[in-house]
């Protein structure tokens, strides 16, 4: 269980979030909803719409595509933004692998979340280029 | 000896039950009523003097949220009412069914407070639901035995043993935030008489409907009213949903718009102190961080509810959010603790997929009275082997059958993307309808060929039906085109929906 408080002390550690001082950082939090999901739960469903944007506050998620697992992810990182941002369903399920934390933004206000708060634009951006980068490293 | 006599009518003493439910409001009733028809043994206790629940107090200006449409295009005693009265609990017998709209005066479709009660006490007489009043639930234990697990109630009467245990207690509990000086603000389950703040300038901590309903119902009294918590306010209407603030609680906005004595601010509070002549509250704006101070008389923290769990997270209970809300399967068991289940508005908790952001309307009556008839059919079938019917469907009627359901479905269109109606096809069974079951186990199930109809809204005014077909393990959606009247029986949707059936149930299109 986490108050508002709280979730606002976790993500002032989370490099998404580096950029926020302390009164954003409760506005973004209370934007946010806690969710938990016991282990075994899934979190996105591959080729299902209306899906949201996670951030890990604890435990560890699977990126699993076609039944093909891809990724594990922990504290502090992110999933879901890309459908969101290609208005597309995901394409692939996130399953909790223990039980999992999170803190979720619904699709429908992620794009006027990031206009308003730029430089979590920024680091979402960066953490994007990370994955392009390592995903082009693998294939080459 | 009165006294010994009325010991004596009261049911379920303490003892050995296999089911017990605790709470007598709405989620209580309806799961007893369920689990009565099921024919499951089961005791009910409720710290209350009578049935109700929240409703025997709140809301403060003693008018429902909720509405019921008494002359709705429907027979009140039919299943297809129920889409549009929200606040009568569901039975089987006619006679039992749309009971709200018997008690409403005609002021307003959406009824008082003491009308909801009314509602409420008749369905529990006259479906005789049996509850001991007045037994308050303290702490639980466990006991693992050879033949399982046990939970053990201690109550104001005595000790009850269960193996199921449902928990149907509200999210009852007043949940004020910690800043300095929070002690200077009172809950708004302490407001006081409206008359009492006449002329007082009043700050409201939070802004959600309860902030909102306090707002509304004293702008005739107080000399000047702000609100603030950290995000922006929305109401229902910006988000084409039930979250937000209700469109009945819109007046404040107006003013606040107008320049009209009410202020509404995105700010997180820092702290309350007294200072001559009232209460001074220091603030700080979300948007850039400065801070704002006001002087006020009063400080109301209109800052929600928790479930008043007790000691089940010692005993493993996951909860989660603000409100505390335990962790939970797609059938509102504890996902932590086999055995406890929820029922009412905990079952909110059970959040499932929360398409485009909209959630379950399970926090509310017209949303968790199917829950408890779910849940009902899930624990009869797995801790009874009690099987519900699971009737035949023609590969001729399947079509019309799911488009009626679409367009009248209550449950459908009261929990949206929630629940849905369910059918299976295979080789050996035929077409069998399952029911009405959550949709988040259809589509994580594994199970024969399925198709799953739901209707959905996608945040941005649109209402749609979807349907969902497992094919060999693999789901797909497709969603149909909204209709400008809701209306899906026509040639269009068919059509659609003709083409999509024929991948699981060859034929179906040509009906």
């Amino acid at each position: 269980m986490a108050t508002r408080d709280e979730i606002a002390d976790a993500i002032a550690g989370m490099s998404l979030f580096a950029d926020l001082a302390a009164p954003q950082l409760m506005g973004v939090a209370s934007r946010f909803e806690e969710a938990f999901f016991p282990e075994g739960a899934k979190v996105l469903r591959q080729g299902i719409s209306g899906s949201a944007f996670y951030v890990i506050m604890d435990g560890e998620a699977a990126v699993v595509v076609d039944g093909e697992r891809r990724a594990v992810l922990g504290r502090g990182e992110f999933f879901g933004e890309v459908s969101i941002l290609l208005g597309e369903p995901p394409t692939a399920d996130v399953i909790a692998t223990r039980p999992l934390r999170c803190i979720v933004l619904a699709g429908t206000v992620i794009e006027p979340f990031l206009v308003e708060h730029p430089t979590v634009m920024f680091r979402m951006l960066q953490a994007q280029a990370r994955r392009l980068r390592n995903a082009n490293r693998l294939r080459s | 000896m009165p006294d010994a006599i009325l010991e004596a009518d009261r049911p379920f003493p303490p003892g050995d039950y296999p089911v017990l439910v605790v709470g007598s409001g709405p989620g209580g009733l309806q799961t007893s009523y369920y689990l009565g028809r099921a024919g499951i043994a089961h005791a009910v206790i409720s710290a209350d003097a009578g049935p109700g629940g929240m409703f025997r107090r709140w809301p403060f200006f003693q008018r429902l949220l909720s509405w019921t449409k008494p002359y709705a295009p429907a027979d009140r005693q039919s299943r297809a009412f129920e889409r549009w009265d929200w606040n009568s609990l569901i039975a089987v017998e006619p006679e039992l069914r749309g009971l709200q709209a018997e008690f409403m005066d005609g002021s307003s479709d959406f009824p008082s407070r003491p009308e909801m009660e009314a509602n409420l006490g008749a369905f529990a007489d006259r479906a005789g639901i049996a509850v001991r009043y007045g037994c308050t639930w303290d702490s639980t234990r466990r006991e693992e035995g050879p033949d399982g697990t046990r939970f053990v109630l201690m109550t104001s009467d005595g000790e009850y043993r269960c193996r199921h245990l449902i928990l149907a207690v509200g999210i009852a509990e007043p949940y004020s935030p910690s800043p300095p000086g929070i002690e200077l603000a009172v809950h708004y389950a302490d407001t006081r008489a409206a008359e009492t703040y006449a002329g007082k300038r009043l700050f409201i901590l939070g802004k959600q409907n309860s902030g909102f309903e306090l707002a509304s119902g004293l702008l005739q009294w107080a000399s000047r009213i702000t609100l603030a918590s950290p995000s922006p306010a929305k109401t229902s209407i910006e988000t084409r949903s039930l979250v937000g603030v209700r469109a009945r609680y819109v007046q404040p906005f107006e003013d606040s718009a107008l320049g009209g004595g009410v202020d509404i601010l995105a700010a997180a509070i820092e702290g309350i102190v007294k200072v001559p002549g009232g209460l001074r509250v220091d603030l700080k704006r979300s948007d850039n961080g400065l801070p704002v101070s006001l002087e006020a008389d009063e400080v109301i923290a209109a800052t929600g509810f928790t479930c008043p769990l007790r000691d089940l997270p010692a005993l493993g209970v996951a909860t989660f959010g603000q409100s505390r809300l335990p962790a939970q399967t797609a059938f509102w068991e504890s996902a932590t603790v086999p055995g406890i289940h929820f029922a009412g508005t905990i079952t909110s908790g059970a959040s499932g997929l929360k398409k485009h952001g909209i959630p379950s309307y399970s926090g509310a009556v017209q949303g968790h009275r199917y829950n408890a008839r779910i849940l009902v059919e899930r624990l009869a079938e797995t801790g009874f082997g009690i099987v519900h019917e699971q009737p035949a469907i023609a590969l001729d009627d399947l079509r019309d059958y799911l488009l009626a359901e679409a367009t009248h479905g209550p449950e459908l269109w009261h929990q949206k993307a929630y629940l849905a109606r369910v059918v299976t096809v295979s080789p050996d069974d035929g077409i069998r309808d399952r029911g009405i079951l959550p949709l988040a186990h259809v589509l994580d199930s594994d199970g024969p060929d399925a198709v799953a109809m739901t209707v959905e809204a996608d945040g941005q005014g649109a209402i749609y039906p979807v349907v969902y077909v497992r094919r060999a393990g693999k789901v797909e959606e497709h969603a149909l085109e909204p209709h400008p009247l809701n209306d899906y029986e026509g040639s269009l949707y068919r059509r659609s929906l003709g083409a999509i059936l024929d991948l699981v149930a060859p034929g179906a299109s040509a009906a």
